[in-house]
């Protein structure tokens, strides 16, 4: 296996040399990893030579099940790939089957749609930011500080959809549930607080010195190499590609909001790391409005069938802008009750292409800030 | 930009090249373009860098797997029945060899079209069998067609660093071609014997015996 990973022009231990390099493995139980995943790293010295990631760990082959479900079958197995933001997920799959089958959704479920994907953004950005602190060691207390926001936005996925994590929200041609009674105030309540959090938390370590030099200059991501490796989402916009889906399909209503796309400069961890604070007061902004002018009305299309739900024969690729990335799901159906081919784009997945060629020469400490800086789900990665 | 458009402005520019728009009948109207295996490359190359075209973002890449499937199809032929020539309805069945078929979906980050997929066939669904890797003209497609590699066994030439990906090294088959035989719970059997055992030959065989 070693053999394959590493050309022939790297040898482990050069003879008639005192140079040697080490190879180590990070991972899989690594604290870092956020999950099980392991990359192979051969250091010289601290400074990373070669990287592989390696994964599979969490395989389960979600795409063959996925092909022996039927097509509503699989909207609770899509909670389970970025574990995070289930909604999103969910979004996404409904975007694409109602593109393969034709299906209108109805003002209100695309309102609800907004308000709880972007709920979603919140959260996920949230914690994804007091995880990486927390990767560059400082300890729990932002992390904490992080959680206690997302735990509000949880409480009300709870109220809404039963399960804090797992929601299974969608379903094709609109939601599955429409908002409890006093839930809209209540979400009102959690959104008009959250830009202090965000003042407070900005306040407590954007400019705080260790982490400017922990993070500044580091895992330069070129905006060539971002749009060449595929890479979407928030470190997408990092490097200066102006590339938010929610603008460029505009698929929901997207297009009925005015919200700005944030872009970064340098494309280093610390763009990435401010790429989410952006985003996240662009998202507060979106809420808000969309609370303000929810409209009244049918949270589904009437006219889908929800039993014996068989698509005609053709395809279709239906992609939104999750918080991770481009979300992608391509299917293929010929007819039958369950979709022939069912292949979910994982954001993660493809944003890690780049992972070795931002860690080359870098610190085994920085390591660990660029793949946090990344923002993967490993649910996601393996499928 | 239409598809017809595309296809005649490639055929221009790589001369010999056999482009064929792939109807989709869903309401998603998403055509795709067939390229033969040989100019794939060619034809990638100036998808991604023509002035026109730059589709210079290749987001998704898959495989799907067909096998090969029987068509019955009813044709009246002239026949001599007790003497008299009649016309006699017969059904005639014909096979539509099997293929595994690779997508790529590109979109234009610069002029913000998309998505186009582009499609490519291998001749037989043989173990081994080989397509170009378009890794060196779009570098998203590196793990992803690791993962078509892994799962639905396509070998793609010019890779620069084909190994499975999801699934362990040691592991033989590919789990998302149709006739994929899933493994009994055999394994969770510590000493397999009476019928566990059974079942554990006869999974073997069915995957092709070790």
């Amino acid at each position: 296996m070693s053999a394959a990973i590493y050309p022939a022009d790297l040898q482990l231990s050069a003879e008639g040399s005192d140079e040697q390099f080490l190879e180590i493995s990070m991972g899989p139980q690594h604290p870092s990893t956020h999950g099980v995943f392991r990359m192979n790293v051969v250091l010289d010295g601290e400074h990373v030579v070669r990287l592989k990631p390696v994964f599979g760990y969490l395989h389960r082959n979600h795409e063959k099940i996925a092909e022996n479900e039927t097509y509503l079958g699989s909207m609770p197995y899509t909670d389970r790939l970025d574990y995070i933001c289930s909604i999103t997920n969910n979004w996404g799959y409904a975007l694409a089957v109602e593109k393969l089958a034709g299906i209108q959704v109805p003002e209100r479920a695309e309102y609800l749609r907004i308000i709880t994907g972007e709920l979603t953004r919140l959260q996920n950005h949230a914690s994804l930011i007091g995880f990486l602190l927390q990767d560059m060691g400082s300890s729990g207390t932002p992390l904490m500080y992080a959680f206690t926001q997302r735990e509000k936005i949880l409480d009300l996925f709870e109220a809404l959809t039963g399960s804090r994590m797992m929601c299974n929200y969608m379903r094709f041609g609109g939601c599955r549930v429409d908002l409890p009674a006093g839930w809209l105030d209540q979400a009102r309540k959690v959104v008009r607080e959250f830009p202090r959090f965000l003042d407070e938390y900005e306040q407590l370590l954007v400019s705080n010195e260790i982490l400017m030099e922990r993070t500044q200059g580091i895992g330069v991501l070129s905006r060539e190499l971002a749009i060449d490796a595929g890479i979407s989402g928030p470190m997408a916009r990092a490097s200066g590609v102006n590339y938010d889906i929610r603008k460029v399909d505009n698929y929901g209503l997207y297009s009925r909001f005015s919200f700005r796309v944030p872009l970064g400069d340098h494309g280093d961890v610390y763009d990435r790391y401010m790429m989410r604070f952006l985003e996240m007061r662009e998202s507060v902004n979106i809420l808000e409005e969309a609370m303000r002018t929810l409209p009244d009305g049918p949270i589904v299309d009437p006219k889908t069938k929800i039993r014996g739900f068989r698509p005609k024969p053709g395809e279709a690729y239906g992609r939104i802008e999750s918080p991770k990335g481009e979300l992608g799901f391509y299917l293929v159906s010929d007819g039958s009750p369950n979709p022939y081919r069912y292949r979910v784009r994982p954001p993660s997945l493809v944003n890690l292409t780049v992972l070795e060629d931002l860690c080359l020469g870098r610190n085994v400490a920085d390591v660990v800030a660029i793949l946090g800086s990344i923002d993967i789900v490993l649910g996601e990665v393996d499928r | 930009m239409n598809l017809e458009t595309i296809k005649s402005e490639l055929e221009g520019l790589v001369p010999g090249c056999r482009l064929q728009v792939v109807a989709n009948p869903s309401p998603s109207g998403q055509h795709s373009l067939l390229v033969d295996t040989q100019h794939a490359f060619a034809v990638a190359e100036f998808l991604r860098n023509a002035p026109s075209l730059r589709f210079d973002y290749c987001s998704n890449v898959t495989g799907i797997d067909w096998p090969a499937k029987e068509v019955s199809a009813k044709v009246k032929i002239k026949k001599l029945v007790d003497g008299v020539e009649q016309d006699v309805e017969e059904v005639q069945k014909t096979t539509i060899p099997g293929t595994l078929e690779v997508v790529y979906h590109l979109f234009s980050v610069e002029q913000r079209t998309g998505p186009l997929p582009l499609r490519m066939r291998t001749t037989n669904r043989d173990a081994g069998v080989h397509l170009p890797s378009l890794t060196p003209i779009w570098r998203s497609a590196e793990f992803q067609e690791r993962e078509i590699f892994d799962l639905f066994g396509v070998v793609f030439d010019g890779h620069p660093d084909l190994r499975r990906i999801l699934m362990w090294d040691g592991f033989e088959d590919h789990p998302m071609r149709r006739d994929y035989v899933a493994p009994d719970d055999f394994e969770y059997e510590p000493t397999a014997h009476d019928d566990v055992l059974q079942r554990a030959n006869q999974h073997l065989s069915q995957a092709g015996g070790r």
